[in-house]
């Protein structure tokens, strides 16, 4: 273990840079999401996934975030064991009916602000699953939606992008509101 | 024993063949054929491969011991009844219970009379069977009972603190130790088969390869295969071996992934750091040379999406010699922890007997001595042209699950080097004739999973849309085992069970 520690150490970090956030969500935010709100926070979320029916896909990029070469934390964001912690919803899969009040039963237990981004084309709209009795089809039909990052499963990449647009706008949001003072 | 009588074969020939069934048999059978067919499972000289109804037929999937020979018996359900398989054979209850939700066939005298995947929030009944309205109020749902002294319930999900899937786990404990589990599942049911029937086999061919995403490639070959044998049609020698090239990699990106996580969760995050690297490497080669992380929808009817370049390739012989070279240390360093192994040896033991009543799949059957590989027995291409063994442990707990995952990584590539050298040149793809075809066609398919054998039977009408399409994931015969495997250990042990085991909710839910 000693000689694996001490390789790591002249090794230098395997993170990667950090990709550019992604302008369109940047956009379907600014819509979004209340700037008193957004003031409290400063530049670090707590995160909270819910799997509402996922075919685990998304969970599984989701989880590879918390990898060394993605590093979500250096940005300030964090996986929470619990609603009750969390600033942001990350919801994923097509809201299976079965799903449905456990789903709004953790909205309701977390607390305000909070933010929904609904994860993956199933997320969004019920995907390749919409249209069956047993999902309600897309996050938005349960919850107000923040944010929607795309794909089938979205790359971490894909997801990191969203995610930094989410807080980089939080945080120009702030800057803009000490300024106005 | 009954004389005459006695094998699976004897007990197919007794019904009525369907000749469009391929490649094994279907037989029509009348009810004491079925009742003989359940004596086989009882006195353990079969294996239940699958379970499922239709709107009038229920179907049972079976396999001998060494599974030399498979077959599938139908029986028209009169008066929407049949007789209970889980009466006799544990394994099959909650496959009736999801027949009665699914399907509205009853099981006779069943031993337990639970709803399982319908919660009572559908707006429909029996959405495979006779359909109608759901009920107002949903069927109460009582937890199996555990009575004694001082013993306490710990109600657990469906969301969990980690980022997994939905599920609900009832525990009962006294003090820290977990005397009675039980698991209810059903939360992430989409109803992927409903949704299936009247698609056309490539627009069915995507639903399949998102039952469980981990195990997307698997779900994809086995739609494939089973599309195939129905249609009787062949595939390009390359398309077959560059299927397997992208299932070692499913599975080698999932052991990796799965070995990290269980260190995880007992508190060794170095190792999950270390193995995270790993899986993600594999995932990344994985894009370059398929165009997809997971390679979602690479493996189509007919073949593969996507060709291996000369770039593939060295990217492929690139990523292997790096795994070669970090593999060990990391094995190392699991080995000689003693504060890890203390977690893992002699953790959620699991008895080779329940492996093998329950046909049990996967690293968690062969943790427990059940030597079964669907990749050998009953075997497919191109897996009779490679060299790989079969590693077996009988110790059964999270320890052995753990070394099974590490052998079948050095498996997995030597076949990836055996793949890259011996990989056949030609077509990729060969397309299934076209409708409107003379008559309906069936085919069934068993593949084996990172996490066990997917079971998928298909049957594809005249006009070339799927009718009823079956598919069994392999953690329908590893949850009822995990909830044994758990009993008389603490609490804090579960996550680290729970991982070693992984089975599958969305594949189970469906």
């Amino acid at each position: 273990m000693r000689r694996m520690l001490f390789k790591s150490l002249v090794h230098g970090p395997l993170t990667e840079a950090a990709p550019l956030r992604d302008d369109a969500a940047l956009g379907e935010l600014a819509a979004q999401v209340d700037r008193a709100a957004r003031r409290r926070l400063g530049r670090t979320l707590a995160l909270r996934e819910v799997d509402a029916g996922s075919c685990n896909g998304c969970e599984l990029e989701i989880h590879a975030l918390n990898n060394v070469l993605y590093d979500l934390e250096r940005f300030g964001m964090r996986f929470v064991a619990s609603p009750r912690h969390a600033d942001v919803l990350l919801v994923t899969g097509p809201v299976t009916t079965n799903m449905r009040e456990a789903l709004e039963r953790t909205y309701q237990a977390t607390p305000h602000p909070k933010w929904v981004v609904a994860v993956g084309d199933c997320a969004r709209d019920g995907g390749v699953f919409s249209g069956s009795y047993a999902c309600v089809g897309g996050v938005c039909a349960v919850l107000p939606v923040d944010l929607h990052i795309r794909g089938c499963p979205p790359s971490p990449t894909a997801l990191l992008k969203g995610l930094l647009a989410l807080l980089e706008h939080a945080d120009r949001d702030v800057t803009a509101g000490a300024g106005d003072r | 024993m009954e004389a005459g009588v006695t094998t699976l074969r004897d007990i197919i020939a007794e019904g009525r063949a369907v000749p469009e069934h391929r490649p094994w048999p279907r037989a029509v059978v009348g009810r004491e054929t079925w009742q003989r067919a359940i004596g086989l499972l009882q006195a353990g000289r079969c294996t239940l491969l699958g379970l499922w109804g239709e709107k009038a037929f229920v179907h049972i999937a079976l396999a001998d011991e060494g599974c030399t020979e498979l077959g599938v018996l139908s029986m028209a359900c009169e008066g929407n009844n049949f007789p209970s398989v889980g009466q006799v054979h544990a394994p099959a209850i909650r496959l009736e219970r999801a027949i009665r939700d699914l399907s509205g066939l009853e099981p006779e005298s069943p031993v337990d009379t639970r709803v399982w995947l319908d919660h009572g929030k559908w707006p429909v009944r029996r959405p495979l069977g006779r359909m109608e309205p759901a009920a107002p109020a949903p069927e109460p749902y009582p937890f199996l009972p555990a009575e004694g002294e001082s013993l306490h319930q710990i109600p657990v999900g469906p969301v969990h603190a980690g980022i997994i899937e939905p599920g609900h786990f009832r525990f009962t404990a006294s003090g820290e130790t977990i005397v009675r589990l039980e698991a209810r599942l059903g939360y992430v049911h989409k109803g992927t088969e409903s949704l299936m029937a009247g698609l056309p086999v490539e627009r069915a061919a995507v639903l399949a390869g998102r039952v469980s995403g981990d195990s997307t490639v698997a779900y994809a070959l086995a739609f494939a295969r089973a599309t195939e044998a129905a249609h009787d049609s062949s595939v390009p020698a390359r398309a077959l071996w560059l299927r397997a090239l992208m299932a070692e990699l499913e599975r080698l990106a999932n052991h990796f992934g799965d070995i990290g996580a269980v260190c995880n969760d007992a508190a060794f995050a170095m190792l999950h750091a270390h193995f995270g690297i790993l899986r993600e490497q594999v995932l990344r080669a994985a894009d370059r040379c398929f165009g997809h992380r997971l390679m979602m929808d690479c493996i189509v009817p007919g073949g593969v999406r996507r060709d291996l370049t000369s770039n593939g390739a060295q990217t492929m012989s690139g990523l292997i010699e790096h795994v070669r070279k970090h593999f060990p240390e990391l094995i190392e360093l699991y080995d000689n922890t003693a504060s890890l192994q203390d977690r893992t040896v002699g953790t959620g033991i699991l008895s080779p007997a329940l492996a093998r009543q329950f046909g049990c799949g996967g690293y968690v059957g062969r943790a427990s001595g059940r030597a079964f590989d669907a990749r050998r027995m009953p075997g497919y291409a191109p897996y009779d042209r490679l060299q790989f063994e079969v590693p077996v442990l009988e110790e059964g707990d999270v320890d052995a699950r753990l070394w099974i995952r590490i052998r079948e990584v050095e498996q997995s590539l030597s076949i990836v080097d055996q793949i890259l050298r011996e990989l056949p040149p030609g077509p990729i793809s060969q397309p299934l004739p076209p409708p409107p075809m003379q008559g309906v066609r069936e085919g069934m398919a068993l593949v084996e999973g990172f996490r066990g054998d997917v079971l998928v039977w298909v049957r594809i009408g005249a006009d070339g849309t799927v009718e009823r399409c079956h598919l069994r994931d392999p953690s329908w015969f590893q949850w009822p085992l995990l909830e044994a495997a758990i009993e008389g250990n603490i609490v804090a042990d579960f996550p680290l069970c729970n991982k070693s085991f992984n089975c599958s909710y969305s594949g189970h839910d469906l």
